[in-house]
Formats: C-alpha cells, sequence, structure tokens
C-alpha cells in the first residue's frame, strides 16, 4: 500500500523531538514518562526481576501471611506465596491486558470514526446514531455480565471484551477530528489531483487526526487499568493462578486487619501507574498541541491562526 | 475550426438543500483552446468557483450536476465517465491550483513527499523516480536548492513559496488544463505578480491552457488572452481581454472595471456596484442584475435576456445591445429604492 500509516503527525507534523522535548520540559510529564517506561520494563523482565515464580506456595503453614521480610521483601500471602514476584508478574498482565485493549479500541475507534468522518451523509448518519446506542450501554455492567456467564474466561477474551467496549468515545472524537480535516483545503486538492479514497483517509486524515487519539488511548490506558483491577477484584477478571494487581487485591482482602501488606502494595501500584499515565495524557494533549508553547507559531495548526500570521485579505 | 480543448454546454449545477434549490451555475457555455488562458471574473457567489468544481466533477451532494449539461475535456464528455476514469483526468489532465496556500498543503509531510505522491498515483512510478520529479519541479517552480526544500514541510516555508509548490504538484504530470482558482488573492502583491509571472511562463513552456479564476480584472489583464464575465450563475460577457478593457458592454462589467483603481488617473474615490448578488435561491425574474443596474427598465424585470453579439468573440447579456440609445438614461438602481422603500413602510 503506498504512503500508508508509517507516518504519524508526532513523527512528522509536529516532530517526535519537539513533542518528547515540551514533555521533557515539565517535570510531571518527565517523571511520569520514566515511571511508565520502568513500569514497562518491569513487566518485560518480571521474570529476571522476580525472586520466585509467582504461584509457588512456600509453605502452606509456615510462611501463611507473613508480613514483609528479607527473603519475601512484600511479605506472603494466604498460601505462602511471594507478594513481590505475584506484583511483578501481575505488572505483566495488568499492563499487557490494558495497552492490547486500548490498542484494539483505537484501531476500531480510528477505523469507524475515519469512514463516517470521510464519507459523511447518509452513511455518518447511520454509523453516529449505531454509535449513540452502543454509547447507552454502561460498560461495567455488560463486562461483568459477560464474565459472570463465561467463567473462567481465558486473558484474550478480557482483552478482547475490553477492546472491543472501549472504542465508542475514541470513534467519536475521530469521526468529529476527521469531519473537520476533511473540510481543509490539502483534502480538496488531493481530490483533485485524483486521489482515491483509501489514499485520503490514510495518507490526508489519518495523520492529522492522530492527535488528539494519542492523548485519549494515553488516558485509556489508565481507564483500563482501573477497570481490569476492579473485575479481577471481583473475581471474574483474571483467574487463578494468573496474578494481576487486581486479584493480588482481592487475595489480600479477606485478611486485610490482620495482613495490610497484601493490599497496601498491589494498591499502591495501581495508584502509581493510573496517575502516571493520566499524568502523561495531560502533558501529552499540551505537548501535541501546536498552539500551547512559546515558539509554536511557526507550526501551522488552524486557518485562523494562518490568517492572523499571514493578515492577508479574506477570501473575495 | 479545430475542437477546443474544452467545451462546455449548458453547464447547469444545482444544490437541493432544505429551503429551495440553489441554482449556483445555471447554463454556462464556453470554450478554452488547447494553450490558451482564459479569466473568469466575478463577485464571490457569481458561480465561478462552482464552475471550476464542476469541471473536475468535484461538486458533491447535496450538489449536483444537471442531466443535459455537458463537459467536453480532449473529445470526450467527462460527465460520461465513471467515477475511476475521472480520477484519471482529475490531476492528470487537469489540474487545479488553490487559492490558500496555507491550507492546500498537508501540514504533516514534506512539500516534496506531496509532489512525489501526484506522480505515484497517476504514473505509478517509482519512490526514487517520483522524487526526482518531485525536485525537478520545484526547480521548475522557481525555488533555489530543490533538494534541500523537497525535505521542508510546508511551514518551513513562505506563502510565496507554497503556491509555487502547490503549482508544482498541479503541473508535475503535464496537464492539458490548469484551473488556478484566485492563485494570487492570498498573497502580498509583490509576490502575486511574480507568481504570475511563473504561470504564464510556464504556460508558455509548457503549452498548458489556463483557467484563471479571480475577481482581480488586473490579474486578468496581465494574463489571459479571454475574459468571462459571470454574474447569478451565468454568464454576462464574454470578450477578448482588449475589447473588454476598451469598450465593456454589460453594466456588471462596467461596474467591476469603475471598481478598479487605475495608475495616472485622479478620482475621489473608487465607484462601487451597490447591493449584493441575489441568492442562488431567488434569481431575479428578467435580467438577474436588473436590480443593481443603473440602466434597467421594464423590459429588463419582465424578459430575461440572451447573449446577444456585440463584436467578434465578444457577447453580452444586456438588451442595451437591442435598445441602445437607452445607455444615455442611467438612474439610481432600484436596489437603492428597494432600501428606501423599506425602512420608509415600516414593515408588510
Amino acid at each position: 500500500m503506498p504512503w500508508s500509516t508509517r507516518v504519524s503527525v508526532t513523527e512528522r507534523g509536529l516532530g517526535l523531538r519537539l513533542v518528547l522535548a515540551r514533555l521533557w520540559s515539565r517535570r510531571a510529564a518527565r517523571t511520569s514518562l520514566l515511571l511508565i517506561v520502568l513500569l514497562y520494563a518491569v513487566a518485560l523482565f518480571a521474570k529476571q526481576l522476580a525472586p520466585y515464580p509467582p504461584a509457588t506456595q512456600h509453605d502452606i503453614v509456615a510462611l501463611k501471611d507473613r508480613p514483609p521480610s528479607a527473603q519475601h521483601p512484600f511479605g506472603t500471602d494466604f498460601v505462602s506465596r511471594d507478594v513481590l514476584s505475584r506484583m511483578l508478574y501481575g505488572a505483566r498482565v495488568s499492563l499487557s491486558v490494558a495497552t492490547l485493549a486500548v490498542l484494539l479500541s483505537v484501531t476500531i475507534g480510528l477505523t469507524y470514526g475515519l469512514i463516517a468522518g470521510y464519507f459523511g451523509g447518509r452513511l455518518d448518519e447511520v454509523m453516529m446514531r449505531l454509535l449513540d446506542a452502543l454509547l447507552s450501554i454502561p460498560r461495567l455492567l455488560l463486562l461483568m455480565a459477560v464474565l459472570t456467564l463465561w467463567t473462567p474466561a481465558p486473558l484474550s477474551a478480557l482483552i478482547i471484551l475490553l477492546g472491543v467496549t472501549g472504542w465508542f468515545s475514541v470513534s467519536r472524537l475521530v469521526r468529529a477530528e476527521a469531519r473537520s480535516v476533511r473540510q481543509r483545503d490539502f483534502v480538496a486538492a488531493a481530490h483533485a489531483l485524483g486521489a482515491r479514497p483509501h489514499e485520503i483517509i490514510l495518507r490526508h486524515l489519518l495523520p492529522n487526526v492522530l492527535a488528539p487519539v494519542i492523548v485519549a488511548a494515553t488516558l485509556g490506558i489508565a481507564n483500563v487499568i482501573i477497570l481490569e483491577a476492579g473485575l479481577s477484584y471481583l473475581g471474574i477478571g483474571t483467574h487463578e493462578p494468573t496474578a494481576s494487581w487486581g486479584s493480588i487485591l482481592r487475595d489480600g482482602s479477606d485478611a486485610f486487619g490482620t495482613a495490610w501488606w497484601l493490599m497496601v502494595f498491589p494498591g499502591l501500584a495501581i495508584l502509581v501507574t493510573v496517575l502516571a499515565f493520566n499524568t502523561l495524557g495531560d502533558a501529552l494533549r499540551d505537548a501535541l498541541d501546536p498552539r500551547q508553547l512559546p515558539g509554536a507559531s511557526t507550526i501551522p495548526s488552524t486557518a485562523e491562526a494562518d490568517i492572523q500570521r499571514t493578515l492577508t485579505p479574506q477570501r473575495g | 475550426m479545430a475542437e477546443p480543448l474544452v467545451r462546455l454546454r449548458d453547464l447547469r449545477t444545482y444544490f437541493y438543500g432544505d429551503g429551495p434549490v440553489a441554482r449556483a451555475v445555471d447554463g454556462v457555455s464556453f470554450h478554452i483552446d488547447a494553450g490558451e488562458t482564459v479569466g473568469l471574473v466575478g463577485e464571490s457567489g457569481c458561480g465561478k468557483s462552482v464552475t471550476a468544481l464542476s469541471i473536475l466533477r468535484l461538486i458533491r451532494p447535496p450538489g449536483r450536476i444537471e442531466p443535459g449539461s455537458e463537459l467536453w475535456f480532449e473529445q470526450k464528455n467527462l460527465l460520461d465517465l465513471n467515477e475511476r476514469e475521472m480520477r484519471k483526468v482529475r490531476g492528470a489532465r487537469i489540474a487545479m491550483v488553490f487559492q490558500e496556500p496555507m491550507t492546500a498543503l498537508n501540514p504533516v509531510f514534506t512539500v516534496g513527499e506531496q509532489i512525489a505522491e501526484v506522480v505515484r498515483i497517476h504514473a505509478g512510478a517509482s519512490r526514487a523516480d517520483a522524487w526526482r520529479r518531485a525536485e525537478e519541479m520545484i526547480q521548475l517552480v522557481g525555488i533555489p536548492s530543490p533538494e534541500q526544500r523537497a525535505h521542508e514541510y510546508p511551514h518551513q516555508l513562505s506563502g510565496g513559496m507554497r503556491q509555487r509548490i502547490v503549482i508544482a504538484m498541479a503541473l508535475v504530470m503535464n496537464p492539458a488544463l490548469v484551473i488556478a482558482d484566485e492563485p494570487t488573492t492570498a498573497l502580498d502583491v509583490t509576490i502575486q505578480a511574480q507568481i504570475l509571472e511563473l504561470l504564464v511562463d510556464l504556460q508558455r513552456r509548457l503549452g498548458t491552457s489556463i483557467l484563471l479564476i479571480t475577481h482581480d480584472l488586473g490579474v486578468v489583464a496581465e494574463t489571459c488572452s479571454r475574459v468571462i464575465v459571470m454574474y447569478g450563475g451565468e454568464i454576462v460577457e464574454e470578450a477578448g481581454v482588449r475589447d473588454l478593457f476598451s469598450s465593456a458592454h454589460h453594466p456588471y462589467t462596467e461596474g467591476l472595471l469603475g471598481a478598479m483603481p487605475r495608475v495616472g488617473e485622479r478620482r475621489e474615490r473608487l465607484t462601487t456596484i451597490p447591493g449584493t448578488v441575489p441568492p442562488p435561491t431567488a434569481w431575479p425574474s428578467g435580467c438577474r442584475f436588473r436590480d443593481r443596474c443603473r440602466y434597467a427598465w421594464e423590459r429588463c424585470e419582465t424578459e430575461h435576456p440572451p447573449l446577444y453579439q456585440i463584436g467578434t468573440g465578444h457577447v453580452s447579456r444586456c438588451h442595451l445591445a437591442d435598445e441602445p440609445e437607452r445607455r444615455n438614461r442611467p438612474h439610481e438602481p432600484s436596489v437603492m429604492q428597494r432600501t428606501t422603500e423599506k425602512t420608509g413602510s415600516g414593515g408588510r
């Protein structure tokens, strides 16, 4: 496929370097970016970092619900498993479920929104009404209903379920953005130069709608981490022996009065991760907006800014 | 006589909104010979841009080109082509230069990529060949160090340079016809002259025909051999550029010329044409210009004027051709009277 999706607004339009430089200039953004990189590294190298395998029961009698110690820094749980090891492996599950589910959501949302926004008219109307209907379904209740009926659901099913219930708002965002880009002259110019619809969608619309999608995806990951933790806490997300932060929380909930470490560590992990993704999302929103920072006036974004800059007379 | 490159016959493009039908282009016929530059002039809303988009068949619903219209180009009626065949015409045989060089380029690609894309769409050329062709074009439109400029993004170039890139994109496939829709309106006056010079120069070298859409008669005088004046969705006057400037016939054309500043002429103020273009949903009966015209009489209200022959290649849609003595009896246009009536009566 010619000139496909390899180019994104972050790589080209604004420049990846510029966006990174802008993120780097803010301490909160810098911290959350580093933290997120660290979290993914931990998830990736869980096997190397974990002192024990996650499901090994060390001594069901002597090592049940033990507080943090040198051998077990985060303590042990009700069946004498090492909590630190389970949390490192849990990072892998929680992060990959959230990341893959959001990737799926974004892919569906982009496709749906770009098609509706590009073609417009009747098709757009039908697609948007359908979306309204889908948006009226309470996501959590739907997930709970499906997962309760389908127990134990494999991890891949969990990812797909979270993905296919998460694209509605993305597609609405994409569609609105695509409609406005559709009106820009360079799209008319592409038509006038004989470009085919799929070329216009991929080459002209897609790169120009990516910025808000990147922000939505980052915030979406935080959202799905919470959702997955909630479902696992309810016992219908991940299933034994797979550990996720939510399921570790659930394991600890029965003994919270006596074994605080079972809930505090996974709770903190969720809190910090979600906070990092949300902070990064907000920072990306600013960093990807060409009008936000000084020196940004060299980047054309809206016709309004163009007119201001060039002081050209209005169209006659 | 050889068949002209382009021949429009009774082009009608209507828009079907919620209210009455907007007859934006209402029976336009003209031709463009190979290698010729024709100016299409008129105020905003007179239908000149819709005419241009109609030639490329880029009218989107709720607009449509009415059946019975004919768009002959290179011996084919474009209205008979399917969308696939039409795409092969767009950009390759007929290209368009848009008004706003700021927005006619995609901000996320380098200008070289954007020119190369056109080559790849139409010639199926390899990436390297397309890129080489893009660099050649950048050179051809007079931008220094093309190898370097090709790698730059639109925002790194000045308005004039961007418009040169847009022209390069239009010309890269060596089309037979270039439609330039107000190509200099968004530019500084000094740059305007350069861009016009470039267009004329390229037109001579490549033998391309140009349909130049503008509201600026000064631009027309510098570039075109023939001028078509549009008003109210139809042609009101057509003449060779000299004829038009020396002996404009239609009162609307007179008005346009009067509104143009000239060097060496002492005038207290520029004259204007009173009123505005009526909406395309409600063209007046008879002559569409009548309520802004200082010569209008009863006949103009009832009888739609045909295109009267004024001279060789000079036609005008005005009854004055039939009753020239009326020209000695100018009066205030009725649009003025209409306004006073309205304020005086104070309601229906």
